[in-house]
């Protein structure tokens, strides 16, 4: 009838440029490019542009990009999960163990690792949702307590904290291609990793659960007010995460044929790192899964990329932390102007 | 107290309601009700008891003493899920939408439709926009792009959304909690004009404010709570304006202060 409301506000427009760049993955997905054309310039010659130097950057970013995909959904839903290293590290030690010193088929040891993935993400989210405490100090405590139990039970059980004499185990069967075989000049880990980015792109945007994880980061009041299973949604999440950490330690295990008990140390931050450049918000209720996938390939490409420029890499990590701040400054400026009336 | 707005039983009822918080009586023998098709407002002060009633009417706090009905039947909620369930939905001044989702995302959150079976359930993202638009138009909202966060709505049309949603999902009395006091006059006007519509719908409307004129731009009907209970509830035409904000404001302290200030200024 009366357009007396429309006509006293502006009307609205978004093009499909503006559009894109207000999108939360924008900053990574600009900063692959970059570094990728930084690299291609300088570590060209040496061998950064050949099908084995990307065959070797995929290889990292793939290892990170498995779990970055739930972390970083788990971060938009509101909550961190610093306890992912460690269960890299326990989970390839029950592998490990089970395998090599109790003699379980292959198969089994991986279950276990699985199993005890599902429990450590339960506990996590159990605790975090009863206790109300933030999830960055539950899983911080998860972080410390699981490294140790590693630690402890791997050398109360076999006096080692390395296991070896898995390549054997890992040769046959039908669990060592799924894992660790080969697709031409790329690991099976690649696969892996564009699988979850694909599935988890997929849950988060187009699905139910996707849309409860953003009401649930977004604000958990709001969207319990409307029915969204909050609690369901991060617990569901918890495990996730931590049954990354599980599918990772596998691959690590039946590639090298042997666990650590420090292994996934400091990959909880790497992921989160990745999470963030991605265009996650810290506090939640933004971002995207495909960003953490550009963090991830960021990653991968400045730590093997430094490898090829032949600059010492221990400056790898200063890189890395420049790339964090510039990426979240970049990230703000970004989501200032999204939520910002145009 | 005589009805003039609509025939048969009100959408909701108190009677004699009361509701104690330790020794603090947050409301004391409260009645009031509401019918299809009207604005009932709810007037009062900061801590007259605003709140309090109309979270016995969503099920947030049941009351200690009097009766709920609905359609003339008792009811008792056990959570906001159950009046929802009944058609009394709440839209809340500051929780009403999540800023950095979607508007369409925000629309249909808690109730997306979905298309495909099992694994492939998903949520409907091109029907969710469909109607999201539709609904935003019907408001008088034009937007290009469903998927633009809620924070690039103004604060008026946010409130307006959070009702058209409320009203699309089938409520049947829509519960407003101070919707205009965090706004501007022009944004206000956008709620008050929308408020007015929904009216029209047949849709009983609660609408709770310290804000008499906000009040008497849309109101049909206007109950005033003070201090927990009821100074009575007033149709239109017999009550103005001003004696409106007297009872608010507990008349006589007003007047004093009137006539104080009237006395100090030249």
């Amino acid at each position: 009838m009366t357009n007396a409301a429309t006509s006293g506000e502006r009307l609205r427009r978004a093009g499909a440029l503006q559009r894109w760049l207000t999108r939360p993955e924008l900053a990574a997905v600009a900063g692959a490019a970059l570094v990728f054309a930084f690299f291609a310039v300088v570590a060209g010659d040496s061998g950064f542009l050949t099908l084995g130097g990307t065959a070797s950057y995929l290889e990292v970013a793939a290892q990170l990009g498995i779990v970055a995909v739930p972390v970083a959904m788990l971060m938009i839903a509101g909550e961190f999960d610093l306890s992912v290293g460690s269960m890299v590290g326990a989970a390839g030690m029950i592998i490990a163990i089970s395998v090599a010193e109790y003699g379980w088929p292959l198969w089994a040891g991986v279950l276990a690792a699985f199993a005890a993935a599902v429990l450590v993400g339960l506990f996590n989210g159990y605790v975090v949702i009863k206790t109300g405490l933030p999830s960055f100090i539950v899983t911080l405590g998860m972080l410390f307590a699981l490294r140790g139990l590693t630690i402890g039970f791997a050398r109360l059980l076999t006096g080692r904290t390395q296991i070896g004499g898995l390549d054997e185990a890992a040769a046959g069967g039908v669990l060592a291609p799924l894992f660790s075989g080969t697709i031409g000049p790329f690991s099976v880990t690649v696969l892996w990793w564009v699988l979850l980015a694909v599935l988890g792109t997929w849950v988060l945007q187009r699905t139910v659960f996707g849309n409860w994880i953003f009401g649930s980061g977004g604000d958990p009041v709001a969207a319990r007010n409307v029915g969204v299973p909050v609690n369901r949604v991060k617990i569901t999440l918890f495990v996730c995460t931590a049954l990354s950490a599980a599918l990772l330690a596998t691959i690590q295990v039946l590639d090298a044929g042997s666990a650590d008990v420090l292994r996934g140390t400091l990959l909880e931050l790497q992921a989160i790192a990745a999470a963030v450049i991605g265009g996650v918000l810290l506090t939640g209720g933004y971002g995207s899964v495909v960003g953490a996938v550009f963090g991830a390939l960021i990653f991968g490409m400045v730590s093997q990329g430094i490898f090829f420029t032949g600059i010492n890499t221990d400056w790898f990590q200063v890189f890395v932390g420049v790339m964090l701040l510039v990426a979240v400054l970049f990230n703000n400026y970004i989501r200032k102007r999204a939520s910002e009336a145009r | 107290m005589t009805q003039t707005t609509a025939d048969g039983a009100p959408l909701i009822e108190a009677r004699g309601i009361s509701k104690y918080f330790g020794s603090v009586v947050a409301l004391e023998d409260v009645s009031m009700d509401v019918r299809a098709g009207e604005v009932m407002c709810l007037l009062g002060d900061n801590g007259a008891g605003k709140s309090t009633l109309i979270k016995v009417f969503s099920g947030v706090h049941p009351p200690d003493r009097g009766s709920l009905l609905v359609e003339g039947e008792e009811v008792s909620f056990s959570s906001p899920r159950d009046a929802m369930d009944r058609g009394i939905a709440t839209v809340y001044q500051d929780l009403a939408m999540i800023p950095l989702m979607g508007i369409s995302r925000n629309f249909f959150l808690g109730r997306e439709p979905t298309r495909g079976r099992g694994p492939f359930r998903r949520f409907d993202v091109k029907f969710a926009d469909r109607i999201t638009r539709e609904q935003l138009r019907r408001i008088g909202i034009e937007i290009r792009d469903t998927s633009q966060p809620v924070a690039t709505l103004s604060g008026g049309e946010r409130q307006s959304v959070a009702i058209a949603r409320a009203v699309y999902f089938g409520a049947k009395v829509l519960i407003l909690d101070e919707p205009t006091s965090a706004l501007g006059v022009k944004q206000a006007s956008i709620v008050l004009r929308y408020i007015a519509r929904t009216r029209e719908q047949g849709i009983g409307v609660v609408f709770i404010t310290h804000n008499v004129h906000h009040a008497y731009l849309v109101g049909d009907r206007f109950t005033v709570l003070n201090h927990g209970r009821s100074m009575g509830t007033f149709e239109r035409q017999e009550i103005g304006l001003h004696e409106l904000e007297r009872l608010m404001a507990g008349g006589a302290e007003l007047e004093k202060l009137e006539a104080e200030l009237s006395g100090g200024g030249e």
